[in-house]
């Protein structure tokens, strides 16, 4: 019982740590900024969904591979492949948003409110 | 003839520096100098709702306390020079809103306050007026929001970086004053230096070749050795663009001495994982307005050449491409 | 040196990232934070029963909070300093990223500080999102079918 979760969780570790490990890489040898590497890592989970390949590594990996922004992208395509399974050609327009909901909602909710609470600090390093 | 060459200027009578204040953050009073600095705040809000008015309230208080320092009120203060690098140079204007003086505001990034010593000497050695007040000042966190990221982002600083000071330097500049008081001999106006870096996220490397024109020019100009001076600081270029600095001076065949340092590079220890040291308008007013300002006063430095460098440029300008185009101006101080 | 040879120059003497040591933060911080979202996941499973598809969505805005909560106590800075991409790739960066853009202008007001500037470092990704599904939709249409 107790070594079947070890080794899932260190699949999940695995994985989840070699998605970070690339997003380094590009730190250290190029001149990425946030914003770039948070739409390269989306971009390629969803190129990988639309393969039919990023299942593979979910199943692999479970939370080290939805997780990561890669996994956001994945569910961007799985909801646009849904909806226009569902309602053709408008599926196009509406499944993204359906898919995203949860993930693009949550963080603006949570901001929104973080915001009117809490104050920016000054960095000590 | 008080013009030598294009760029420099050695005054046949120097005004006199007859009272400097320093503000500084809790980070810089940790800092080498942290002695040196007539206020160290505990935090760096200064009791106020935002960055911005805490960083004009830091550039008010030097302001009024180098005018009280030196004996005088505003009324005595013929104009007020100043500048700093927080949204069209609010926190110096905002600070001489309600003092009855003259203002006139500059902008040279982090060159400001070389601009301001100098131009202020000029019109006092011009005849023009007899009593100035020269300040800068610059905030890390309100630098930080308008030129880079959100404080609570977490990305990480480029081992290039530096360190926007949170500190603000005010100096009275006067026609006459007490024998042994620092005073602004000359100095070199430089010219915009651009050899094509266009990363942000490397100022030094930006400033470095201007910083070695002005020195070159004025050394050339003026007849001076490097050895004239005690000490020979540039402003804020930091540990690789100061090294940077005396490599180029070294291929134009100028040998810096010993002397030579950066105020960037000297006013953080290297604990405080600064990686390069300081920048800022604050920066080099700040360390003039505290260790400098001190050290010549009590008699142990007696020529001192101040280089402060400034990078303009814009985070449009920079988000378009172009690359950063350097100033540095430099002032000589001698106690006569 | 002019402004050919000394761009070339800065760039082979400028002071270089420390790699092993940033690599070796970002792939543990990485693999933790994945960890903290398999445990959400199976803690949630274990006291309800709820469908796959629930299942992820309530794990994902569970990430969210967490990412925005410690950037709101102002720790999640400190752990991206050190941690790099460790702490930007999971979603709890996109969290960061939104919520440290809106605390940060929370003083210029609601309208236009904290709503408008929201989006100045996560935008991209929703618009690049939206785009993406678009692109897929049509790939399903057309090719996959």
């Amino acid at each position: 019982m107790f070594s079947e979760y070890l080794i899932e969780y260190l699949k999940v570790f695995a994985v989840g740590g070699a998605i970070c490990l690339i997003g380094q890489i590009l730190i250290n040898h190029t001149k990425i900024t946030t914003s770039r590497i948070l739409v390269f890592f989306m971009l390629l989970g969803g190129l990988f969904e639309i393969l039919g390949l990023y299942k593979y590594l979910v199943e692999f990996g479970g939370s080290g591979a939805t997780v990561p922004i890669s996994g956001f992208g994945s569910v961007l395509v799985k909801g646009a492949f849904e909806a226009v399974e569902e309602f053709g050609v408008i599926g196009i327009i509406t499944g993204g948003m359906s898919g995203a909901a949860m993930g693009i909602s949550a963080a603006i909710l949570f901001g929104f409110i973080f915001a009117l609470i809490f104050k920016a600090r000054t960095k000590e390093k | 003839m008080q013009r030598k060459g294009n760029q420099t200027y050695i005054f046949d009578n120097p005004p006199y520096i007859i009272g400097a204040y320093s503000v500084v953050g809790p980070k810089e009073a940790e800092g080498n100098f942290g002695d040196y600095y007539d206020l160290r705040l505990e935090n760096d809000t200064f009791e106020e709702k935002s960055y911005e008015k805490a960083e004009c309230k830091m550039h008010k208080t030097a302001m009024e306390n180098a005018v009280n320092k030196a004996g005088l009120t505003f009324k005595d203060i013929d104009t007020i020079i100043s500048g700093d690098i927080s949204n069209q140079i609010t926190a110096s204007s905002f600070s001489a809103r309600g003092h009855d003086a003259m203002y006139l505001g500059l902008y040279s990034a982090c060159a400001t306050f070389g601009e301001a010593a100098l131009v202020g000497s000029m019109l006092i050695c011009g005849g023009f007026m007899d009593k100035l007040l020269c300040s800068t000042s610059s905030h890390f966190s309100s630098a930080e929001r308008q030129y880079r990221y959100p404080l609570e982002l977490g990305n990480q600083r480029p081992p290039a970086a530096q360190w926007t000071v949170t500190g603000a330097g005010a100096v009275v500049i006067a026609k006459t004053g007490k024998s042994g008081a620092p005073r602004i001999t000359g100095g070199t106006v430089g010219k915009i230096t651009d050899l094509g870096i266009t990363d942000v996220n490397n100022m030094g490397a930006a400033m470095a070749p201007a910083a070695c024109e002005c020195l070159y020019t004025h050394f050339k100009e003026s007849g001076r050795e490097p050895s004239y001076y005690d000490l020979i600081l540039t402003g804020d270029l930091g540990k690789y663009g100061r090294d940077m600095t005396r490599y180029l001076l070294k291929e134009k065949g100028l040998d810096l001495p010993e002397t030579f340092n950066d105020c960037g590079a000297m006013i953080f220890k290297d604990e405080q994982e600064t990686f390069q040291g300081g920048s800022g308008a604050g920066c080099s007013s700040s360390v003039f307005a505290s260790f400098i300002y001190k050290q010549m006063s009590s008699g142990h430095l007696n020529k001192v050449l101040l280089v402060p460098t400034g990078a303009l440029l814009s985070k449009t300008s920079s988000e378009q491409g172009e690359s950063i185009p350097g100033i540095a101006h430099a002032i000589s101080i001698e106690v006569l | 040196m002019d402004k050919n040879t000394y761009p070339e120059f800065v760039k082979k003497t400028s002071p270089k990232t420390r790699k092993l040591k940033t690599m070796l933060w970002a792939f543990v911080v990485g693999g933790l934070i994945c960890c903290v979202g398999e445990a959400i996941k199976d803690i949630i499973d274990k006291y309800f029963n709820l469908t796959a598809v629930q299942l992820s969505a309530l794990a994902t805005m569970s990430m969210i909070f967490l990412g925005s909560f410690f950037t709101a106590l102002g720790l999640y800075d400190k752990l991206g300093r050190k941690a790099g991409a460790g702490s930007i790739v999971p979603i709890t960066g996109f969290a960061n990223s939104i919520v440290s853009s809106a605390i940060e202008h929370n003083r210029e007001g609601v309208v236009f500080g904290i709503c408008a500037q929201m989006f100045t470092i996560a935008g991209p990704v929703i618009v690049f999102g939206i785009a993406l599904s678009c692109v897929a939709g049509l790939v399903k249409l057309l090719i996959i079918g």
